[in-house]
């Protein structure tokens, strides 16, 4: 992992001695001996010319909040509706506790799902539609009624059981679908865009409630998004996809700081983007990067080895760039440059800094003083400098 | 699951085969035959039990005969273009009389909006034959119209409109009139007021913004309701029979005196399926107004 | 900004003065005294007397009715069936065949179904009866129906029914537990047009009913032919009547459900 860099001025050394304390990270995907609740072997879907999933294989397992995360019509949707049994896979099979339900109805999967537009039924009663599923599966009365009492009070709405979807908020009506979808206790749930019908203020409330009655349930979440900053907040995995395949499968902080490509970097999170031939090795396994004609080399740390005129990219998010009036001394990378562009957020600036070769690259620093202390404006020419650390040599 | 689809499929679609399609051929078939005095009243019927040889006979004796028919006796030449001119001149003044009001419900304010579009459809629920016979009372000579007429002092001697062509022209407006202004309406209705504040801002005066804004914009309810009311009354057989005099010709009354006085099967026949084939360029026009403005609503 | 203008107000107060005065004239009329039914004579119901008096159409109503009810509940069951499968069928053999069946016959000429249908029953040796005008009405209105009911398809959320298929429902389950209640309001408008239809047809049926199965449109024609009369005029405000307390009624009803609903829905929203 690249190492931590804090925001000038405020310099603060990298702490090693406060090692986790606790229980063991959850890492399932790490452990050779855990069996995956869901294997995709192989899989490919295709919608007449139209391949909506290719070749794809991939573990998810038990207790895991797994993000799938991409543009619309990447696949991400599709690769859901399989595992729920709307769609049947053209070649390749689905493994759930290592039996393919590819055979199997929806009806008849452990497997339910929240869908985007809530899908409540209209003419049932908030209750009503909670005990559906149970009653389908033969129930007791006096069971259902409890587990429907349970489940209200899972997400808060025990007032509103008698009302009707039409008669609750918007906010209500997504934790009903919510109820609904994990009052029969399935091995896994399938949540299509679930916030995606909320305001921004409700969303980033009701994530952490996603989070807390996944932990209580221990139910496993599988969660279709395109909003990443969601899946970075949710997950415990995201699997970025782009063109019915997965880009990359990675803990969420892996997937912001180490993307395996250019494609993953740019989807999440900002970052500059810089493209360049490889030279010259140091030992360290660092490599030069040159980039344009007459500055001096970039030096990064690739992931893996680069051979010597390998056309690469070197990425590097905004926040590890630091900007500053004087020339740094003794760093790595320092280049010169004129703001052409300030983006005041509140708690940081973007910078916009253009350099003598024409590229734009991007600083951010936090606005610790007030408004008469800014120390940058329009027009003024400044340094960006990073380590060697900082960024990533990106060949895909 | 693949038994219940295949059983929701097959149901409805064995029903309109056997009794939509299945009929159309055999009215192909009859208007290929010849007339018999015989029951049914038309030959050759098919004899399966000469095998293959019946078939062959059967087919043998099929001809196109009564369409040579259809075109040697001029009534049903005349019959055919007087249908046209019939439902021409009607539909056009169906759209003058329901532009209006469907242009005066979009208008009006929407708290009465959903009380117009009742009134126009309560006619609609109403038996058509009631309303066609409506008619009758009020146009004849001594009837309600001729004797305001004379009452105000407009006209001295009464008009004669029952059994003419003038009949059937405001019996075809009245009584197809919901279909025109329903669709006209429901474009009206859609369009974005501030379409014209924007032509008014650009210059235009309000007359012109309605010719050059709200006109063109409306135009595919307007098509949908003309087909919809010119594709009925070519064929129409109540209104002209109640309303129209014997020199009122319309294809529809042709083909049901065919029938049912001169027992004529294979040429009654025959009509129908001429009309038929003239129906199918207004029916194929109308479908693609409906998608372009399906379309356009996306 | 949309104005109500002068002109809107005349054309639509002509407009509608154009649709209703007939109407009114012919409900005037029927309570006439004098059987010339265009000179006023004084009020009187004994038309209405008459005609409840009068066997033939008494008869003739009957049958109508009984054809009505008949053939629209046969038509609403394969009229919502065939919109089922349009709207969620997906592919399969032959499906442009079937919607061509199922949009033609709203387009079709009266006379041409009613000859087709009959050529039909005469070349399979039925005879005609009520039995066969059911069949005919049928046929035609089966067609508005599912026009009716997969307006009603399309414009619903298909993922409620994958919801019910997901909670654990089979195919058959979703569609009577969820499906059908909410697409119930378009079956039954579609079940009573179907019902008008069936008691307004006076061609289908005048081709398809046998002697003894006169439909009350086949009678008001062939007496209506003759001319106006006090009696069809009673009839005929009978008939109107009983259609405007029924469509009137029901948009009230519909017109206080959705008023609710959307009364529901604020106060849901504020809440």
């Amino acid at each position: 992992m690249s190492e931590f860099e804090a925001h000038a001025p405020v310099e603060a050394p990298p702490s090693e001695d406060t090692a986790p304390i606790g229980p063991p990270a959850f890492a399932p995907w790490n452990d050779p001996d855990q069996k995956p609740l869901i294997q995709f072997r192989n899989v490919t879907k295709r919608f007449g010319d139209f391949t909506a999933i290719d070749k794809l294989t991939i573990d998810i397992y038990a207790k895991e909040f797994f993000a799938l995360l991409g543009p619309s019509g990447c696949g991400k949707t599709t690769l859901m509706r399989m595992l729920a049994g709307f769609e049947t896979p053209t070649e390749g099979d689905i493994l759930l506790d290592g039996k393919n339900i590819v055979p199997v109805p929806p009806n008849k999967r452990p497997v339910n799902m929240m869908f985007q537009s809530y899908a409540l039924f209209p003419h049932l009663t908030v209750a009503q539609n909670i005990a559906f599923g149970l009653e389908r599966s033969n129930m007791p009365k006096d069971k259902v009624a409890a587990r429907v009492d349970e489940m209200l009070k899972l997400v808060q709405l025990q007032k509103f059981g008698g009302r009707k979807p039409h008669q609750i908020s918007g906010g209500q009506r997504q934790r009903v679908a919510l109820a609904r979808s994990l009052a029969k206790a399935p091995k896994l749930l399938l949540l299509d865009e679930p916030l995606g019908a909320l305001d921004k203020k409700l969303r980033g409330e009701t994530q952490f409630e996603l989070m807390e009655i996944q932990e209580k349930t221990g139910t496993t979440f599988v969660i279709v998004t395109h909003d990443q900053e969601e899946a970075m907040t949710v997950a415990s995995r995201i699997a970025v996809m782009d063109h019915g395949r997965m880009v990359q499968v990675d803990t969420p902080d892996r997937i912001y700081e180490l993307p395996n490509s250019v494609y993953v970097a740019d989807f999440i999170g900002d970052v500059n983007l810089i493209e360049g031939n490889a030279a010259s090795h140091h030992k360290d396994g660092k490599v030069e990067i040159h980039w344009a004609e007459g500055a001096p080399p970039i030096v990064g740390t690739p992931m893996v080895p680069v051979a010597n005129g390998t056309r690469c990219t070197f990425g590097i998010r905004p926040e590890k760039v630091h900007i500053t009036k004087k020339l740094p001394e003794g760093k790595a990378n320092i280049v010169r440059g004129k703001i052409v562009d300030i983006a005041y957020l509140g708690n940081i600036s973007t910078y916009h800094v253009a350099l003598p070769t024409g590229e734009i690259i991007k600083a951010q620093a936090s606005n610790n003083r007030r408004i008469e202390r800014r120390r940058f404006t329009w027009d003024d020419e400044v340094w960006l400098w990073w380590s060697e650390t900082a960024g990533v040599v990106l060949t895909g | 699951m693949r038994a219940g689809k295949s059983f929701l499929i097959l149901v409805p679609y064995l029903w309109l085969l056997a009794l939509f399609l299945v009929p159309f051929g055999i009215v192909f078939k009859i208007s290929l035959s010849d007339t018999a005095l015989a029951i049914p009243p038309y030959m050759p019927t098919l004899d399966l039990s000469a095998g293959w040889a019946g078939v062959r006979e059967f087919l043998s004796e099929l001809d196109f005969e009564n369409y040579v028919f259809l075109t040697e006796d001029d009534l049903y030449f005349k019959a055919y273009m007087s249908s046209l001119g019939i439902a021409i001149v009607s539909t056009l003044l169906t759209l003058m009389v329901g532009y209006p009001i469907a242009y005066g419900m979009a208008n009006a304010s929407e708290r009465f909006r959903p009380m117009l579009m009742m009134l126009v459809i309560l006619p609609f629920w109403t038996s058509f034959l009631i309303r066609v016979y409506a008619w009758m009372g009020i146009l004849s000579n001594e009837g309600f119209l001729n004797q305001f007429l004379l009452w105000t002092g407009i006209i001295s001697d009464p008009l004669v409109i029952m059994n003419t062509n003038t009949a059937v022209y405001i019996g075809i407006v009245y009584t197809y009139l919901p279909f025109m202004v329903l669709p006209i309406y429901a474009t009206l209705e859609k369009l974005d007021g501030s379409l014209l504040e924007a032509a008014e801002d650009l210059g235009c005066g309000r007359i012109e913004a309605f010719w050059r804004v709200t006109v063109p914009l409306s135009r595919p309810g307007a098509l949908a309701g003309s087909f919809l009311v010119f594709i009925p009354a070519l064929g129409e057989f109540v209104i002209p029979s109640l309303l129209g005099g014997s020199s009122t010709l319309m294809i529809g009354k042709v083909l049901w005196e065919e029938f049912f006085s001169n027992r004529d099967w294979p040429v009654a026949s025959a009509v129908a399926v001429v009309l038929l084939m003239i129906l199918i360029v207004p029916i194929i026009l109308f479908q693609r107004n409906q998608q372009a403005a399906q379309e356009a609503d996306k | 900004m949309k104005r109500f203008t002068w002109f809107n107000a005349v054309s639509l107060t002509l407009g509608f003065a154009f649709l209703y005065i007939p109407m009114l004239i012919l409900i005037i009329f029927s309570f006439n005294e004098s059987k010339l039914v265009t000179v006023w004579a004084g009020f009187s119901t004994k038309w209405y007397g008459e005609l409840l008096q009068n066997e033939a159409f008494l008869d003739a109503a009957w049958v109508t009715i009984k054809v009505a009810v008949l053939s629209s509940t046969a038509a609403t069951v394969l009229g919502t069936m065939a919109a089922y499968v349009i709207v969620r069928g997906g592919r399969f053999y032959g499906r442009t065949l079937f919607s061509g069946m199922i949009y033609a016959p709203l387009v079709m000429p009266e006379v041409i179904t009613g000859l087709s249908l009959l050529l039909l029953f005469i070349a399979i040796g039925l005879d005609r009866g009520v039995f066969t005008i059911v069949l005919a009405h049928t046929t035609f209105s089966m067609c508005y129906v599912s026009v009716v009911v997969s307006s009603r398809l399309v414009s619903f959320d298909r993922s409620v029914e994958e919801a019910a298929l997901d909670l654990g429902c089979t195919p058959f389950e979703a569609f009577r537990l969820v499906t059908l209640p909410i697409i119930f309001p378009a079956v039954l408008s579609g079940w009573l047009l179907a019902f008008t239809l069936s008691l307004d047809d006076l061609v289908i049926a005048s081709f398809t009913a046998g002697p003894s199965s006169t439909t009350l449109p086949i009678k008001i024609f062939s007496s209506v032919r003759l001319g106006v009369s006090p009696e069809i005029n009673a009839l005929s405000t009978i008939m109107i009547a009983i259609v405007a307390v029924g469509v009137i009624s029901a948009s009230l009803v519909s017109k206080r459900a959705i008023a609710r609903q959307a009364k529901e829905t604020q106060e849901a929203v504020r809440a």
